[in-house]
């Protein structure tokens, strides 16, 4: 699966509650979710999103709550892959589970600027910078979370599994 | 045989396993899966949608609607509506509503619905907060609560683990809470990422429940996985009588292996406090000078227990909050609730000026019972000081025990607990 998109840069340690604050959980309705997205570090961010762009991030990306609604807002919002320097466990299982696709890297955060367009190839991990034009790998996705989003995410797995 | 932590111990025993090592992918049996008003409505409709019907132990689905109860609007009530019918549909022994529910962390040991040696997960990062009991207990999202309802099981990377070794005697005023701060400032908010921290130690054996419960609580304020501290005469203490299942007390191999060992002497951990807007921008109490505070919270799932409500009492006793302080006290169960009142500590909180809540989550995640305006700041005795966390992302939150909370009500700035009482 190939992505092409403008990317929109975020710093260390971006909580779940600046990716959603807890003040509109009492909803779990993606559309509703995405009008708030990144609201508490830059409340223009859900309006400036377009379909297909990408969100890079510097470690820690996704820390604190639990809250699925996390990438649930972000996916939501339109966003088609988050890259960051790392993950918090919890928001990296969780985007596998649910199917937004992310992205583990050192070397992309500080060799791109905001608004430059990336184009990744999700399967092989290659990332090229198409306004600079450099190109990188991404820290390849462990086989356990390539079989996961090969059987369409954790419930579809255990269905196929035969649990219900 | 290999030599396992407690963590490793455990996680082979569920499953099925003579040995597992850290980085290994397992499917574990889970002995309680937990949800809240949050999270348990993706996990149900996920159940619904592949064609579930039935959890898979209406015994072990625990659901428990803490964090806009009572509800505070329309929409909290039409998630929490979901859940009772849910809970009543599947005939799920534990469900709390109404006069019945606490903040899930506190609720579940109280209630012995967690025991030592389990597997516990929960659709809340501070499901963490169980490894003071010797469980392995670990947050998790929506879906993998719907995967369980359903299998009963659950997958992990076997964690690596780090530990922790607290020496020496504790300074007046300093707890567990000040403990796990002095930590998480040293290593950072992902000092543990994916890692699994066990705190060990003559400190830490000599530490009450309620003191080990808010440690292993903030383990995930330092990006870990899990907290665990081996079980003991303490622990023991404190299940019997509550555990309604049979329980394991596990423990590490002398020859188990650890990524990193810290060592700590307590004598030198004075009451700690974590300024905005990360957990480790933490400092001692005594250098915070003059930071004016608007509001300050005792409660929340980290220190909302009674032993925190009793140095609260003892601090507050025949003092007054400081004019245009808000004091806001939440018992975190109705047993603590009904506790407190029994042993005077309501006449004492009421008499300083105190708004006593029942139970809740309410302002610890800027839900509701004390949201913060633009400018204002806090101090919380609670777990996260991200920015909005308790309201306007203007406003500010601060961090401490609630000694330190108390003394700060009635000095309406950043105080020291001496400062107030002797
Ligand atoms: S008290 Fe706060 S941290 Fe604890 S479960 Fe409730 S919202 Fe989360």
């Amino acid at each position: 699966m190939k992505l092409k998109g403008r990317v929109w840069k975020f710093g260390a340690d971006m909580d779940t509650d600046k990716i959603i604050p807890a003040r509109y959980l009492n909803t779990s309705d993606p559309a509703e979710l995405a009008k708030h997205c990144m609201e508490d570090e830059d409340p223009s961010f859900a309006a400036k999103v377009r379909p297909g762009d990408i969100i890079l991030a510097d470690k820690n990306f996704g820390c604190g709550s639990s809250r699925e609604h996390a990438p649930i807002a972000i996916k939501a919002a339109g966003v088609a892959c988050v890259i960051a320097k790392s993950f918090a466990r919890i928001f990296y299982r969780n985007s596998f589970n649910m199917g937004l696709t992310i992205l583990e890297s050192d070397e992309v955060y500080g060799a791109t600027d905001e608004g430059d367009v990336l184009e990744i190839d999700v399967s092989t991990g290659a990332i090229v910078n198409l306004t600079k034009g450099r190109s990188f790998t991404a820290r390849p996705v462990p086989p356990f979370m390539q079989e996961l989003i090969k059987a369409g995410g954790l419930m579809e797995s255990i269905r196929k599994r035969g649990f219900v | 045989m290999r030599q396992m932590t407690i963590t490793e111990k455990i996680l082979a025993k569920h499953a099925g396993l003579r040995e597992v090592a850290p980085g290994e992918l397992i499917n574990a049996r889970v002995d309680i899966a937990l949800g809240n008003d949050i999270t348990a409505p993706i996990a149900i409709s996920e159940f619904r949608n592949i064609g579930a019907k039935k959890v898979f132990n209406r015994n072990k689905v625990v659901l428990v609607p803490d964090h806009f109860t009572p509800n505070k609007d329309i929409k909290s009530a039409a998630q929490v509506k979901l859940l009772r019918e849910f809970a009543k549909e599947q005939k799920l022994k534990h469900y709390f509503e109404g006069g019945d529910v606490g903040v899930e962390h506190a609720l579940l040991p109280e209630k012995g619905i967690v025991v030592p040696g389990d597997v516990v997960i929960g659709a809340d990062s501070h499901t963490c907060t169980y490894g003071a009991l010797g469980a392995f207990s670990t947050g998790v999202g929506s879906t993998d609560l719907a995967a369980a309802m359903v299998t009963g099981e659950a997958w992990f990377k076997v964690p690596e683990s780090m530990k922790f070794v607290f020496s020496g005697k504790l300074n007046k005023w300093v707890s567990g809470k000040d403990l796990i701060l002095r930590v998480i400032g040293d290593i950072g908010v992902d000092g543990a990422l994916y890692r699994a921290m066990e705190f060990t130690g003559r400190a830490v054996e000599r530490l009450s429940m309620d003191s080990r419960m808010a440690m292993c609580n903030m383990a995930i304020e330092a990006g870990a996985k899990s907290g665990i501290i081996a079980p003991d005469a303490v622990t023991k203490e404190y299940v019997n009588g509550r555990a309604e299942r049979p329980y394991k007390f596990y423990s590490s191999d002398p020859g188990a292996s650890y990524v990193e060992v810290r060592e700590y002497d307590c004598s030198g951990i004075e009451p700690t406090v974590a300024c905005p807007h990360l957990p480790e921008n933490t400092r001692k109490v005594s250098e915070l000078r003059n930071i004016t505070i608007d509001q300050v919270i005792i409660g929340s799932c980290t220190n909302g227990r009674l032993e925190d409500l009793k140095v609260a009492a003892r601090v507050l006793k025949g003092k007054k909050a400081a004019k245009y302080v808000r004091l806001i006290i939440i018992p975190a169960t109705p047993f603590i609730y009904n506790e407190a009142m029994r042993l005077g500590y309501f006449d004492i909180f009421l008499k300083a000026g105190a708004v006593i809540s029942p139970p809740t989550c309410g302002p610890c995640l800027g839900g509701h019972m004390g949201i913060l305006a633009a400018g204002e700041r806090a101090l919380a005795t609670t777990n996260r000081n991200f920015v909005g966390r308790m309201g306007d992302p203007k406003s500010e939150v601060y961090l401490a025990n609630p000694a330190v909370a108390a003394a700060t009500a009635v000095k309406g700035r950043i105080a020291h607990p001496d400062e107030v009482s002797k």
